[in-house]
């Protein structure tokens, strides 16, 4: 089959600036109303419940599960399928446990919350190192993959696609903060849950609206093996480390957990989790659909052939079933999905920055308004630059691991200490400091040992560590230090404090 | 009801902090580990059982694809379950702790 995959492709190039002219006047409308630091890192807290469970599902699904999901099903049948139903399966634990103290509890960053009754300078420090670690990695992985893509998809060159992306980022971020990005991520989660939805109703078409046809046509051509479990899965004991990384990781990550300091109160941080849990696994359902609608209808030579990673297959099937017109639209929308993915770690980081370090730590809580907003716009345009220079610096090599290493750290660093420190009353300073650097330092040390760096890109003959995703051990290793460190050394007063903290829990600040 | 004696519990107004607490995480654990042993219960028969999981439950359905959904499914119904519970019980009782 002839693909028009890697022209520069006249549809896509007029989607995506509609995209581009639309956000940026979103952004200029934004930056009349990011004057205050709850207007720039909380959108002033007005965002509705809808709107943020559309937004967090914006923030969420990245150019990683829409394309990389969909191409593993393709490539592999049933395996990449367990992908799908890990990413969605942190969504009830956010829920549970998280969304609803973190609003009550917190202004801008999860470090707000285990700082509550706890020392503000070793807390604030210790998250920070394993928020800016989840930031980074998943940035590169983000910036990699724009420029992958991009360059796949319009023919642009590797480095401009990365320039591009960061420069856009960043006139959201700074100016429109996270008003701007809350919007891009709201636009962005519509037009990739419809591009979507309209990709999967043009291949059901072909199967006379019967999902169980196209599947039975898939193991009619490839076998009955691709609706089974297959050779991604072959140790028991790292598909359940993963597993454990992805549902925990979810609730550990910083430009999530970020999100839900936006709407007004809890309650309405509870019903916007409902609403992105629905959109989130909506969306998951649609990559079966794309997945298997790619292998039958464009075949896997013709997806291998254009990407060995089965990137394309989502766009090659949208080419298949629309023509070029459908195929810059979906194109377009992975640009998109892109951008919105990249704001929101940005504003989290430059959050972590000025918030967590200058504000709570170099200036011991004592900044204007003023102050602080200057010093998160000097974070945002220093992380724009470091992701531009990380994004070009890490060209061609492999950083498909690198989403899963931010799951395994934000599972191992931020995940235990938040939820000890809202749970569990004898959490002390020092506990939750060891739990967030041991997180850390322990699951950055394990995938260095693991075969995916020893074997794959070291190319050394064995690994030190056998797990390619080390959350297994890292998770329970950073709630025993937690509480083996707090049981040690009991600090009286900040448990005394413990009582204060859980009436603000539930009621928030009267 | 799925739990009376929690809503019971939760439902007076007179009720105090420490029980509406109570109240609220025996929810959150509750369903948590519900969600953990439905999604581990899927990978440890990917892992372990691949022939089962293989096998057609109808034609162009493997019994681990019905699984599959039916986890993302059971997502959707504990999250929707938390909600129910939390906007009828859990606020009334914080509207009691308010007043």
């Amino acid at each position: 089959m002839m693909s028009a995959i890697g022209e520069p492709n006249i549809t896509a190039i007029t989607f995506f600036g509609l995209f581009i002219v639309l956000s940026l006047g979103i952004t200029v409308w934004a930056s009349r109303r990011t004057r205050t630091t709850d207007q720039f890192y909380a959108a002033g807290r007005s965002v509705t419940a809808f709107q943020n469970g559309l937004a967090l599902a914006g923030d969420y699904m990245s150019a990683a599960s829409f394309l990389g999901i969909a191409g593993l099903v393709a490539v592999s049948g049933f395996d990449g399928l367990i992908y799908s139903i890990g990413f969605l399966v942190g969504w009830p634990i956010v829920m549970f446990l998280i969304a609803e103290p973190l609003r009550n509890l917190g202004r801008y960053t999860f470090a707000d919350v285990v700082a509550t009754r706890l020392r503000q300078t070793p807390i604030r420090i210790a998250a920070a190192i394993g928020a800016l670690a989840v930031i980074a990695f998943y940035l590169i992985a983000q910036m990699v993959g724009a420029g992958n893509l991009i360059r796949l998809l319009f023919g642009l060159p590797y480095e401009a696609a990365v320039v591009i992306v960061g420069v856009v980022m960043l006139a959201y971020v700074l100016f429109g903060g996270m008003i701007a990005t809350t919007w891009v991520q709201i636009v962005k989660a519509v037009l990739l849950l419809g591009g979507a939805t309209l990709l999967a109703g043009l291949v059901l078409m072909r199967f006379s609206f019967n999902p169980l046809a196209l599947f039975e046509q898939a193991s009619a051509m490839y076998g009955p093996g691709v609706l089974a479990p297959g050779r991604q899965v072959t140790d028991p004991i790292d598909a359940i480390s993963l597993g454990l990384a992805l549902m925990l990781g979810t609730a550990g990550l910083p430009h999530i957990l970020m999100r839900f300091y936006t709407v007004r109160d809890a309650k309405t941080a509870r019903t916007s989790v409902g609403y992105a849990t629905a959109f989130i696994g909506f969306f998951y359902l649609l990559t079966f659909i794309l997945g298997f609608g790619a292998m039958v209808i464009v075949g896997r030579e013709a997806i291998t052939k254009v990407d060995a990673g089965g990137n394309m297959a989502a766009p090659l099937l949208a080419e298949a079933v629309g023509g070029t017109a459908f195929l810059g639209f979906i194109a377009a929308v992975a640009f998109a999905t892109i951008l919105a993915v990249v704001a929101g770690l940005t504003l989290s980081g430059a959050a972590t920055l000025s918030h967590d370090l200058w504000v709570n730590v170099f200036r011991g809580q004592h900044a204007s308004e003023r102050e602080q907003l200057v010093v998160a716009r000097v974070a945002t345009i220093v992380l724009a630059i470091i992701s531009i220079i990380l994004g070009i610096a890490f060209k061609g090599q492999n950083v498909a691991y690198m989403v899963g290493l931010a799951f395994a750290i934000a599972a191992s660093a931020n995940f235990p200490a938040l939820v000890l420190s809202i749970f569990w009353k004898r959490l002390t300073t020092a506990g939750a400091q060891a739990s967030m650097i041991v997180g850390t330092l322990s699951t950055l040390v394990l995938i260095y040992l693991s075969p995916t760096i020893q074997l794959d890109i070291l190319k050394n003959a064995d690994a030190w560590f056998p797990l390619r995703n080390p959350g297994i051990v890292t998770i329970p290793l950073s709630f025993v230090i937690a509480v083996g460190v707090s049981l040690m050394r009991p600090v009286p007063s900040e448990e005394r404090r413990f009582v204060e903290l859980e009436r603000q829990l539930h009621l928030g600040l009267e | 009801m799925l739990w009376p004696h929690m809503s019971n519990s939760t439902q007076s107004p007179h009720s105090t902090l420490e029980a509406v607490s109570a109240a609220r995480w025996r929810i959150a654990i509750l369903l948590t580990t519900i969600m953990m042993v439905v999604y581990f219960g899927f990978i440890l028969l990917v892992a372990f059982n691949k022939p089962l999981l293989g096998t057609p439950f109808v034609a162009g359905l493997s019994i681990g694809m019905l699984l599959g959904v039916l986890v993302i499914i059971a997502a959707w119904v504990l999250t929707w379950v938390y909600v129910r519970w939390a906007n009828t019980h859990y606020d009334a009782s914080l509207r009691g702790l308010r007043s």
